[in-house]
């Protein structure tokens, strides 16, 4: 047994020295991060910097070359029982939505609970239409995707992640696709999801959401982390120059 | 010169009958096997995705008629005396499911990634993912080509004439031989083809107009 850093034991997730590449490219570098139960990171960075690679390694979207990345006690590795665990608790949205094009919203929520967690029919039409009332959109249930707004879209993609009852949620910019007039309803259940408690990592530069909502802020440039402050220090003191020119340009386009 | 009679009609309705068998055959079996050649063009598995180009390269890059051939009197070579039945049954089979496997790979591929993603994120296995969220997708996509595909296979069947098998094509030929009157059976045998052939086209194009429609 690795020896067990105290204090790391109760974080949710833990990634400890955790390299990547693709090729060549070294896309993260010394990665470590411990997130515990309930707390809420806001991911930020320019573009490039890694900040998608890093939350894709926790559910195994992207494998690492080096370090390892923990997840409710489990340690992540190549076999399939270990990812298949660790993605049961991981919840992900992404920027893109990627809802089931082909299925109903309610089909759509109903899938994994059916597969994965052997939910009878019954059982997992009542948890989808439990979460899709929960994010607003109960009477949306029985349309296509395509038949609904963006801003419903993300909300069913996040309903969907959330009637598999994870213990933590991965947002992968969630609103950036949005159009400026979705962004509220979403930004909204992912504060009310925050509120319930929820453990999020959020990959966002709504910087209002993170003020409001996010224990901590990580800032990453070219694979690294830069800075990690609570979010009134990171915005009023940034400590590095990189930060700060990041802010200036974040600050000027809102 | 004899006259084209019940008779005679009715022997080529005969062949008509076997046509549609072999082609029914040929689209059942190739259909099944050719799910899993694209299942393996698509895999990250080195060894399941050679085998499989190396299927799709000989069977796509060789004559049906060839494979005919080969497979007809292969089986006789090995001892086996089987049924030209099952034989045909077995060429047939291989030849499609290379095409449909090549079609149905390139379904699967253009299902967005992100679906893919989403049904990882979720814990869904392989086979929920492919039999759940992409198969469906990409079965959609691939539908008129797969028709095209069937249209194809219905006209190849006259092939396996060559085997001794009397299907439409072979039927017509012997009436025609009988009757002398080889235009007009052959008009007759024509018409029969067309009336098979043309609705599945129509079909096909009017799918792909529908999924042109969707995707915009
Ligand atoms: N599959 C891949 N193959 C090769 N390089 C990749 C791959 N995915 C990402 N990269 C590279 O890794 C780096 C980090 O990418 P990543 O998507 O994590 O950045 P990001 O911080 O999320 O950026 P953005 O804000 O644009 O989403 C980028 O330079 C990108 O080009
Ligand atoms: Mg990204």
């Amino acid at each position: 047994m690795p020896h067990i850093e105290p204090g790391s034991e109760q974080a949710l997730i833990a990634l400890e020295g955790v390299e990547k590449w693709y090729g060549t490219f070294h896309a993260l570098k010394n990665i470590n991060l411990s997130v515990h139960k309930g707390e809420k990171i806001v991911l930020c960075g320019p573009s490039g910097s890694g900040k998608s690679t890093l939350i894709r390694c926790i559910n195994r979207l992207e494998d690492i070359q080096r370090g390892r990345i923990v997840v409710e006690g489990l340690t992540l590795d190549d076999s399939g029982k270990t990812v298949d665990a660790v993605r049961r608790e991981v919840g992900m949205v992404f920027q893109s939505f990627n809802l089931f094009p082909h299925m109903t919203i309610i089909e759509n929520c109903m899938l994994a609970p059916m597969r994965v967690r052997a939910m009878s029919k019954a059982d997992a039409r009542d948890i989808a239409t439990k979460y899709l009332g929960k994010v607003r959109i109960g009477d949306q249930a029985d349309k296509y995707p395509a038949q609904l707004s963006g801003g419903q879209q993300q909300r069913a993609a996040i309903a969907r992640a959330l009637c598999m009852e994870p213990k933590v949620m991965l947002f992968d910019e969630p609103t950036s696709a949005l159009d400026p007039e979705m962004v509220k309803e979403v930004l909204d259940t992912m504060i009310g999801l925050a509120r319930d408690g929820m453990t999020m990592i959020c990959v966002t530069h709504e910087m209002g959401f993170a003020r409001q909502v996010a224990d901590r802020v990580i800032f990453m440039a070219s694979g690294e982390v830069i800075e990690e402050a609570q979010p009134d220090e990171f915005f009023s003191t940034p400590r590095h120059d990189r930060t700060k020119a990041f802010l200036g340009e974040i600050l000027a386009h809102h | 010169m004899a006259s084209i009679g019940v008779n005679e009609l009715l022997f080529l309705l005969q062949g008509l009958k076997w046509t549609i068998a072999l082609a029914a055959i040929g689209f059942a079996g190739g259909g099944l096997f050719g799910l899993g050649v694209a299942l393996s063009r698509v895999s990250t598995h080195a060894v399941l995705w050679r085998a499989g180009a190396a299927y799709i390269a000989v069977f796509q890059g060789t004559p049906l008629l060839m494979q005919l051939f080969v497979v007809y009197y292969g089986i006789g070579l090995l001892g086996v005396n089987v049924d030209a039945w099952i034989a045909v049954a077995i060429a047939f089979t291989l030849h499609a499911s290379a095409f449909l496997g090549e079609i149905w790979r390139g379904g699967i591929q253009s299902v967005p990634k992100g679906q893919t993603e989403a049904g990882k994120a979720l814990g869904l296995h392989y086979v929920s993912r492919m039999k759940d969220v992409i198969l469906p997708q990409a079965l959609k996509i691939s539908l008129p080509a797969t028709i095209g595909f069937l249209v194809q296979l219905v006209k190849g069947t006259s092939l396996a004439a060559i085997v001794g098998f009397v299907e439409l094509s072979r039927a017509g030929q012997i009436v025609s031989n009988q009757t002398f009157r080889p235009l007009m059976v052959f008009a007759i045998i024509g018409a029969i083809y067309f009336a098979l052939c043309w609705p599945l086209s129509l079909w096909g194009a009017s799918m792909e107009r529908r999924l042109a429609k969707s995707a915009r």
